[in-house]
C-alpha cells in the first residue's frame, strides 16, 4: 500500500511538478478528450455500412446518380404528428434507389415498391424496432433500455391494418385474419374496440341453448363437447378440453334446463311423417335445393365440400331428433327466428323425404362409447356451475344464465403488449384449443399485432375508416318475405348481407319484371360454370307478386332512369351494327354465349335470352362502365362510345331466346 | 492486490466475451446419426410454390432418399438448407418408412426466388444434394396476384376446378399462362403494360383480350406485372442492370 502510494506522489510529481510541462499534459489531454468524438463517429456502426456503401456503388453503371443522392452522416425522418424520429436510413442507404434491385445483402437493400414513402411514414410504423437508435443491436432487438423488436416480416401487413380499418386488396392475410377473428366468435369473449368507438361484432351465430333437448340427445351433447370436431371436421367451435366428469355434467345441466319451444309444430303433432324410403328422391331434392351452397357433406375421399354458411351435415342424422329435423326444415323460423337458413316451403311430403335422407347420414361409432347414466340434481348444479364458469353464455343463449361481461381480456391494445410478459394476457387460462392450421394462426396473429396504441392515436387524417356494418332492412310485407327468405344470407342490398350472390341493391334498374317473377317461380341459372345456385323456394303467385312488386320499385339506381332507352323497336341495322361491335371489336364472346352454336366463353352470364331479362337502360349504362354499377365486377371498362354502346344495346335486346324471332329476321 | 484485481478483472472480461460468444454463435442444430445410405435424393414435392415473403408455404417439402436401384432408402440423413432468412422446420432429420422426409418451409423477408436444397450423404461420404426453387411474394406481387386471380386467371391459369371454371379451353386464341417465361420474358413492361391496359390488339394481337385500362390502375397494372415477373418459369431477368465491376 506503501508503496503503491510513493509511485502515485511520484508520477504526479513527474507529470506536474512543472508548470509548464503540467500545462502540455494538460493540453494533451484535452486534444485526445476532443478527439473522442470524431473518433466515435469515425469507428461507429453506422459510418463503417456507409463506408460499405460507398463501396458498393462505386462500380455500378449508375454510381454518379447514386453519388449524388448519397448524403454522410446520421440520417433522420422526424414526423411530429406521428410520433416518428427515425434513423433507420443512415444504414439503409439505398432503401430509395430503385436501380439496386439485384442488391440483395442488407442494410443496402431496395425498400419494395408500397403505396407510402418513408417521407411520409417512416419507417417504425410498419417495421416497428427503435427509430432513434443508432446501432444495429439496438435498432433491432429489444434490449434493457427498449422494448420494441422488429416485426417479422410474416406479420407485416398487420402494420397497414393500424390505420386501414377496411379491407385492403393488398392485405389477404390481414383480411383473412379479420374474417377468422369474428367467424370464429373470437371477440365474443374477448373485447376489440376499434379506435371510431365500435367493438368488432361476431360473424357466427351460435345457436341458442334454451330449447336442445328438442333438437338432440343428451348422447350427443356430451360427444359434442368432448370434441366437436369430431362430429364434423369444420366444426367452429372450440374443444375446451373437458374431463368426462364435466362434460357430463355440462351435458346434464343443459338438457335439464331446456324447455320446449311452446309453438313447435314437430312437439305436439303426430310423430314425423315416415318418409319413403326413396334415397335417390332425397339426394335429388337435397340437390335442387342447393342445400350444398351453404351447408357441407364430408365426401368418400375425406374431403368437406359445399358452403360453410350453416353446420356441415356429414353426420347430421347421429345428432338431430327426426322429429325436430322435420319441422326445421318445414320452418326453421319457429325454432331459430334469426337463422340464416331460409324458409322453403317444403310440402310434408317433400319435408319427409329430406328428412328421411338426412337422417341417414349418421355415425353410429361417434356415439357407441356414450354411456350416460340419468342425470343427478347435485351433477345438474355442477353442470351450471361449469357453464357459468366456462362462459358458454358469452356465445350461445341459455335460459336463466347472463351473457358475462368482460369475459375474457381485452384485445384491443394486444399488438403493443411486449410478449415478454406472459402475465399481461391475465391469469386464468380458460381459453379453449381451436383447431387453425398454421396459415390461420399466422393470419389471426396478424390481425391481432395490428391492435397497437399507435393504432387507437393514428391522427384522423391518416386513418381510413371502415365501412359501418350496415342494418338496412326491407319495409313491410316484402320485408317480412325477405326474412323469411332469408335473401341476406347470400345476397347483399344496401351494405347488409352475404355475397354468395349478386349484390341485388339496383335490381329493380336491372331486369325486366316479367324475367323476375319467372325466375322467383323457378329459379335457372345464368352461368353455366357456377355450382351455388338460387334455390327454388316454391313461392306462392301471391309472394312472387309482393316480392317483384317492392324489388322494381324499391331497388332503382338514382344514376338513369329505367325508361330511357326503348325496349323494342331497333332497327335491323342498329342490331347488326351490335353484332359486328360483339364479334370484332369488343370479342365479347371470349366470355358469354349469344349463339350456343358457335360460341363458348361461359364466365360472364350466358346472352341467348339476355333481352328478355335485362333492361335496355341498364344494358346501355352497364357498357358504358359496368365497373359503375357493380364494382369489382370481371368484366372490364371498356370506355366504349355513346353510338358504340347504343348499337350493343340494340343487339343485347334482339336475343329474346326463342330462335322462333331470331328465324324470322 | 494489483495482480488479484488484474486477475478478478481478467476473468470478468473473459465471461463476458464468452456471453457474447454464446449468444453470436448459438448451439447449432444436431443431425441425428443416419442408418443407412442412399445414393441420390429427388424432389417427392413441395417445389415452384408461391408464398407471401416471410410465411410458411403452404404445404411442406418433400425429399425422397434413393439407393442405386431406385429403392427409397429408410433411415438415411437429409439436411435441409437455403439462402438466409430461410427457416425449415425441421432443418433435417433421418428419412421415414416410404424414404421420405418432409419440413415446413418459411422463405425469407425478401420478395423474389429462392433456391433452396436439401443433402444427404452416401457411404462414401460423399454429399449428394437437390435443389428446389421456390417463389416469394412481396407487396407489389400479392395485389398482382389479387388482381390476376380478380380479372386474368379466369382465362389465363388453363388450370379448372369446380369451384373455379377455366375459360381457357373455350377461346379460340389461347392466353398465355403468366408462367411461360418463353414468350413473356421477351416483352417488356412497356409492352405489358400497353397490352394489358389497351388490350390485344395494342400490339396486334388478339381481341379476344379486353382493356384493361379504364378499370385498373397504373398502380394496379404495374403490380399485375410484377407478379407476372415473379412467377414466370425460366425465371425473368432484369434487362440493363450494370452489374458491379471487379
Amino acid at each position: 500500500m506503501q508503496s503503491s502510494g510513493n509511485k502515485f506522489v511520484g508520477l504526479w510529481q513527474k507529470l506536474f511538478g512543472d508548470p509548464i510541462r503540467a500545462f502540455g499534459v494538460v493540453s494533451v489531454l484535452f486534444l485526445i478528450s476532443l478527439a473522442i468524438a470524431p473518433a466515435k463517429n469515425r469507428f461507429s456502426e453506422w459510418g463503417h455500412y456507409q463506408k460499405g456503401y460507398v463501396r458498393l456503388i462505386r462500380g455500378r453503371g449508375e454510381a454518379v446518380t447514386l453519388q449524388r443522392h448519397f448524403q454522410s452522416g446520421i440520417q433522420q425522418i422526424w414526423l411530429p404528428d406521428l410520433g416518428v424520429v427515425d434513423r433507420c436510413t443512415t444504414c439503409h442507404v439505398g432503401q430509395k434507389e430503385a436501380s439496386l434491385i439485384d442488391v440483395s445483402t442488407q442494410p443496402f437493400r431496395r425498400h419494395p415498391v408500397i403505396p407510402h414513402t418513408s417521407e411520409q411514414m417512416g419507417c417504425v410504423i410498419c417495421h416497428r424496432g427503435q427509430g432513434p437508435a443508432t446501432t444495429v443491436e439496438e435498432a433491432h432487438r429489444s434490449t434493457l433500455a427498449w422494448e420494441q423488436p422488429i416485426l417479422p416480416a410474416r406479420y407485416i401487413e398487420s402494420s397497414c391494418g393500424q390505420c386501414h380499418r377496411a379491407p385492403l386488396t393488398g392485405t389477404p392475410q390481414l383480411n383473412e385474419g379479420h374474417r377468422l377473428l369474428t367467424r370464429y366468435g373470437c371477440v365474443h369473449c374477448h373485447t376489440v374496440k376499434q379506435p371510431d368507438g365500435n367493438s368488432l361484432k361476431a360473424t357466427d351465430d351460435p345457436p341458442s341453448l334454451s330449447h336442445i333437448a328438442d333438437k338432440t340427445t343428451r348422447q350427443w351433447v356430451f360427444a359434442w363437447l368432448k370434441d366437436p370436431q369430431a362430429y364434423a371436421a369444420s366444426a367452429t367451435m372450440p374443444n375446451f378440453k373437458l374431463s368426462d366428469n364435466d362434460a357430463r355434467d355440462i351435458s346434464a345441466f343443459l338438457i335439464a334446463n331446456s324447455t320446449p319451444i311452446p309453438d313447435d309444430t314437430a312437439s305436439n303433432s303426430s310423430p314425423a311423417q315416415k318418409a319413403a324410403p326413396d334415397p335417390t328422391a332425397g339426394a335429388s331434392l337435397y340437390g335442387e335445393s342447393f342445400c350444398a351452397s351453404c351447408h357441407a357433406v364430408q365426401n368418400a375421399a375425406g374431403n368437406v365440400v359445399g358452403g360453410d354458411v350453416g353446420p356441415e351435415l356429414t353426420r347430421i342424422g347421429t345428432k338431430a331428433k327426426p322429429e325436430w329435423l322435420q319441422a326445421w326444415i318445414r320452418n326453421p323460423r319457429i325454432y331459430d327466428p334469426g337463422t340464416e337458413m331460409p324458409h322453403y316451403r317444403f310440402t310434408d311430403q317433400q319435408a319427409a323425404v329430406l328428412t328421411g335422407f338426412l337422417q341417414a347420414k349418421a355415425d353410429p361409432d361417434l356415439l357407441a362409447n356414450v354411456h350416460l347414466d340419468a342425470a343427478t340434481p347435485e351433477q345438474i348444479a355442477h353442470g351450471k356451475t361449469l357453464v357459468t364458469e366456462f362462459g358458454c353464455a358469452s356465445c350461445h343463449e341459455i335460459s336463466g344464465i347472463k351473457k358475462p361481461e368482460n369475459f375474457a381480456p381485452e384485445l384491443t391494445r394486444i399488438g403493443s403488449k411486449p410478449s415478454k410478459q406472459p402475465r399481461a394476457f391475465g391469469a386464468g387460462l380458460k381459453m379453449p384449443q381451436y383447431s387453425f392450421n398454421p396459415a390461420q394462426i399466422d393470419a389471426l396473429t396478424t390481425q391481432l399485432l395490428s391492435f397497437t396504441d399507435r393504432a387507437q392515436s393514428v391522427p384522423n387524417s391518416l386513418a381510413v375508416a371502415a365501412t359501418p356494418a350496415s342494418n338496412y332492412q326491407p319495409a313491410g310485407k316484402a320485408g317480412q318475405l325477405m326474412n323469411d327468405l332469408a335473401c341476406f344470407s347470400c345476397h347483399a342490398i344496401n351494405g347488409r348481407g352475404g355475397n354468395m350472390a349478386p349484390d341485388l341493391t339496383w335490381e329493380g334498374s336491372s331486369v325486366q319484371r316479367k324475367w323476375l317473377e319467372d325466375f322467383l317461380r323457378n329459379p335457372n341459372t345464368l352461368r353455366p360454370a357456377l355450382i351455388r345456385r338460387m334455390p327454388k323456394f316454391n313461392l306462392t303467385n301471391e309472394e312472387i307478386s309482393t316480392l317483384s312488386d317492392y324489388i322494381m320499385t324499391v331497388y332503382q339506381t338514382p344514376a338513369f332512369e329505367r325508361d330511357s332507352m326503348p325496349e323494342s323497336g331497333y332497327s335491323s341495322a342498329q342490331v347488326e351494327q351490335g353484332r359486328q361491335l360483339f364479334y370484332s371489336k369488343y370479342a365479347c364472346q371470349s366470355c358469354h354465349i349469344v349463339d350456343p352454336k358457335a360460341d363458348k366463353g361461359y364466365i360472364g352470364p350466358t346472352l341467348t335470352q339476355v333481352g328478355a331479362r335485362l333492361n335496355a337502360a341498364w344494358i346501355y349504362h352497364w357498357m358504358k362502365n359496368p365497373q359503375a354499377l357493380r364494382p369489382g365486377t370481371g368484366e372490364p371498362n371498356r370506355n366504349m362510345s355513346d353510338d358504340d354502346a347504343r348499337g350493343l344495346t340494340a343487339f343485347m335486346m334482339s336475343q329474346k331466346g326463342s330462335g322462333k324471332q331470331e328465324a324470322k329476321k | 492486490m494489483t495482480r488479484q484485481l488484474a486477475i478478478q478483472i481478467g476473468l470478468v472480461c473473459l465471461a463476458l466475451a464468452c456471453s457474447g460468444c454464446n449468444r453470436k454463435y448459438g448451439t447449432a442444430q444436431l443431425a441425428p446419426a443416419p442408418s443407412k445410405y442412399g445414393t441420390a435424393i429427388v424432389e417427392s414435392s413441395g417445389g415452384k410454390q408461391i408464398a407471401a415473403a416471410g410465411t410458411t408455404l403452404p404445404q411442406p417439402v418433400i425429399v425422397q432418399v434413393n439407393d442405386e436401384q431406385g429403392n427409397a432408402v429408410t433411415g438415411a440423413a437429409v439436411q435441409f438448407g437455403g439462402p438466409a432468412g430461410v427457416v425449415f422446420d425441421p432443418q433435417n432429420g433421418i428419412t421415414d418408412s416410404s424414404g421420405q422426409l418432409s419440413s415446413n418451409v418459411s422463405l425469407g423477408p425478401q420478395a423474389g426466388r429462392y433456391q433452396i436444397s436439401a443433402a444427404t450423404i452416401t457411404k462414401d461420404k460423399k454429399v449428394v444434394e437437390v435443389k428446389l426453387e421456390e417463389i416469394a411474394l412481396g407487396y407489389q406481387q400479392i395485389l398482382g396476384r389479387q388482381l390476376n386471380d380478380q380479372y386474368c386467371s379466369r382465362c389465363h391459369d388453363p388450370e379448372s376446378t369446380p369451384e373455379r371454371v377455366s375459360n381457357y379451353d373455350n377461346l379460340a386464341v389461347k392466353p398465355h399462362p403468366f408462367t411461360e417465361g418463353e414468350t413473356l420474358n421477351k416483352m417488356s413492361d412497356e409492352d405489358l403494360a400497353a397490352i394489358i391496359g389497351h388490350g390485344g390488339p395494342a400490339l396486334n394481337k388478339s381481341p379476344l383480350m379486353p382493356p384493361y385500362g379504364y378499370t385498373l390502375s397504373k398502380t394496379d397494372i404495374q403490380a399485375l406485372i410484377s407478379y407476372i415477373r415473379t412467377v414466370s418459369d425460366p425465371p425473368y431477368r432484369v434487362p440493363g442492370i450494370v452489374y458491379a465491376q471487379k
